[in-house]
């Protein structure tokens, strides 16, 4: 008898699991098809280019021509100096990068603390802030081309008139980077707009606190607003990073010039601006160095991958989450 | 104290007020010069204001290259991504939030990574895949990939969306009979309309805006859109200065006009993405 139940009761416990097990793998079938687009077009785009990158990066193709494997070569060109172009573009996109994101970090946040105070017309300030993100980056970049035209532009003009120094903005190999900045400054909508987010969701019984301790507006900044938006100041940071070593319309457009096709043509002056993508763009559609621009590309995926490692590892030490007893 | 509160708030509205001159004056500057005839665009003293306003310009710009081609290019890919990016993407957002499969949050946080991942490193064998199967030249490069998962950030966007939905509504449809794709139709994508919305938007300026991709797939003039007509154009006017901000006027218009009418949509989606992300 006893035995009977027993046998009866495994039976069901092994339907029961049988039918669990049913139901994973129809959920697995389900799940493997909702999401399948993007599982094909993960390896379309992006597996199998990022393995060709790679092979390509040893080989010198170039489209139409028979290819062959060079080994190291493309590498030992950068490197060497041998593509004379390697060193300019790594010298202008780090002093691009490495000014552009601090600056316009400080920048934005300053603007989004001042946005966050007891203002009146807040959504239209926040609405102006973030307009010139919202139109094509090349056109505004002819906007500005002309309103910095040396001669003529407006700028200069106004400058003129109140008895400052005037300046060649993207005409000199000495001020086409920091104008480039200037242009990123104008174009941080974006990061005002997140920043402000953040801003916004700081409780106001912190403020009320230090208030009550006779704290004032440089302890609620140093104190509560900065701690308490480390996470968003990191985001930004990784972001900023991330999008600023890959800058290529502004350069393109604004400092490539159209007429000429010559190899000096590109992030002038004097290759001052030749920015680090527009670098590979030029190896890879102007000179035609398939293989060349993959070394470059790999060049740059690697650089990519050490600095979000190495801001990630960093960014432990600073940023404040709230609410984390464990902060791994 | 109350003095010195008064200070402080002027200081706080002026350093707002440069702040505006300083975004909008680049926009103010466009329309003055696309508005004066050639004669007043190289003057050493700039008219600020001027008195007569050449309207013809526009015509004349819009006459000076096909750009209702390029419009039209535009337009098409434009449209093409919107539908391919919400169909395809709100389909993975669901796979990857409320079915539940074995290794899902693994596979998607794989997928994530390659958020970081520079355009450029896989550009070149992403041209040469398009150029060995002749599409190079045509509109399909720059269509097809929306209709492979739709962009991993707004699979994101959407799945988070879709994670703050209560889950009793599935579970009850289910006992009902229903099955995981009734559920996606009836029950979440109803739910979800504003965060369509703006995934639509966000679709919408990266397409409208684009260069680098039109610039690399697209070579005979015909295919065009307005980003590569408008640099044509640079090359070819590139002293009638009001021209040319005649047609840069006229590329941006239906950005700004967007923009008015979805600012809420734009805000809320650039501060969802930054501070839940």
């Amino acid at each position: 008898m006893s035995t009977a139940v027993q046998l009866d009761w495994e039976k069901t416990q092994m339907d029961a699991q049988r039918q669990a097990r049913k139901k994973r793998m129809k959920n697995l079938r389900t799940g493997l098809l909702f999401t399948s687009p993007v599982l094909l077009g993960y390896s379309i785009f992006i597996v199998v280019p990022l393995v060709i990158t790679f092979v390509l990066s040893f080989t010198d193709y170039s489209i139409g021509a028979p290819m062959h494997f060079i080994g190291w070569s493309n590498f030992t060109d950068m490197f060497s100096g041998r593509d004379m172009f390697f060193y300019p573009a790594v010298k202008a996109t780090f002093y691009y990068v490495f000014v552009s994101v601090p600056v316009g970090i400080v920048f934005a946040f300053f603007v989004a603390v001042l946005l966050n105070q007891k203002i009146k017309a807040r959504a239209f300030f926040r609405g102006v802030f973030y307009l010139p993100v919202i139109i094509p980056i090349a056109s505004a970049g002819i906007i500005w081309m002309w309103m910095l035209q040396p001669d003529f532009g407006v700028v200069n003009y106004m400058l003129q008139t109140l008895h400052l120094p005037t300046s060649l903005w993207l005409a000199s190999d000495n001020t086409v980077i920091p104008t480039l900045i200037l242009f990123s400054l104008w174009n941080s909508g974006s990061m005002i707009v997140i920043f402000l987010a953040g801003l916004q969701g700081i409780p106001a019984h912190l403020y009320e606190a230090l208030e009550v301790d006779g704290g004032n507006a440089w302890h609620k900044l140093r104190y509560i607003t900065i701690p308490m938006s480390s996470p968003i100041i990191f985001f930004n940071t990784v972001m900023g990073f991330i999008n600023a070593f890959q800058t290529f319309v502004q350069p393109m457009v604004m400092t490539s010039g159209n007429s000429g096709s010559g190899a000096a043509a590109m992030g002038g002056p004097d290759n001052a601006s030749l920015l680090y993508v527009l670098y590979l763009f030029q190896n890879a559609f102007r000179f035609s160095k398939m293989g060349a621009a993959s070394a470059n590309a790999v060049l740059l995926f690697i650089v990519t991958l050490i600095f979000t490692f190495l801001i990630f590892r960093f960014s432990k030490s600073f940023v404040h989450y709230e609410g984390d007893g464990k902060r791994s | 104290m109350t003095k010195q509160r008064r200070t402080t708030k002027i200081l706080l509205y002026l350093l707002l007020i440069s702040g505006t001159i300083f975004a909008l004056f680049p926009f103010y500057w466009m329309l003055r010069t696309a508005l004066v005839g050639s004669d007043l665009i190289f003057e050493i003293t700039p008219t600020f204001f001027p008195k007569h306003l050449e309207f013809h310009n526009f015509r004349d710009a819009l006459q000076a290259q096909p750009f209702d081609r390029f419009f039209l290019n535009s337009s098409i890919v434009t449209v093409a991504n919107i539908v391919g990016v919400l169909l395809s993407s709100s389909l993975c957002a669901y796979g990857f939030s409320r079915v539940d499969w074995p290794g899902r949050d693994r596979v998607f946080g794989v997928m994530l990574t390659a958020l970081m991942l520079p355009f450029a490193v896989v550009m070149i064998p992403q041209f040469i895949g398009w150029r060995t199967l002749h599409l190079t030249d045509t509109l399909a490069p720059l269509i097809i990939p929306a209709y492979f998962g739709g962009g991993l950030f707004n699979i994101f966007l959407l799945r988070q969306f879709y994670m703050g939905i209560p889950r009793d509504l599935d579970e009850a449809a289910f006992m009902d009979g229903a099955n995981h794709f009734t559920v996606f139709r009836r029950i979440i994508m109803p739910l979800s309309s504003q965060s369509m919305i703006v995934v639509g938007l966000f679709t919408f300026l990266n397409n409208w805006n684009d260069y680098l991709a039109p610039m690399i797939y697209l070579s005979s003039e015909k295919n065009y859109t307005l980003m590569l007509g408008l640099t044509l154009f640079q090359g070819a006017y590139s002293s009638q200065w009001n021209l040319m901000m005649a047609a840069v006027s006229l590329v941006v218009l239906p950005s700004l006009i967007i923009f008015l009418f979805a600012q809420k949509y734009f805000i809320q989606g650039i501060a969802m993405t930054g501070v839940k992300g």
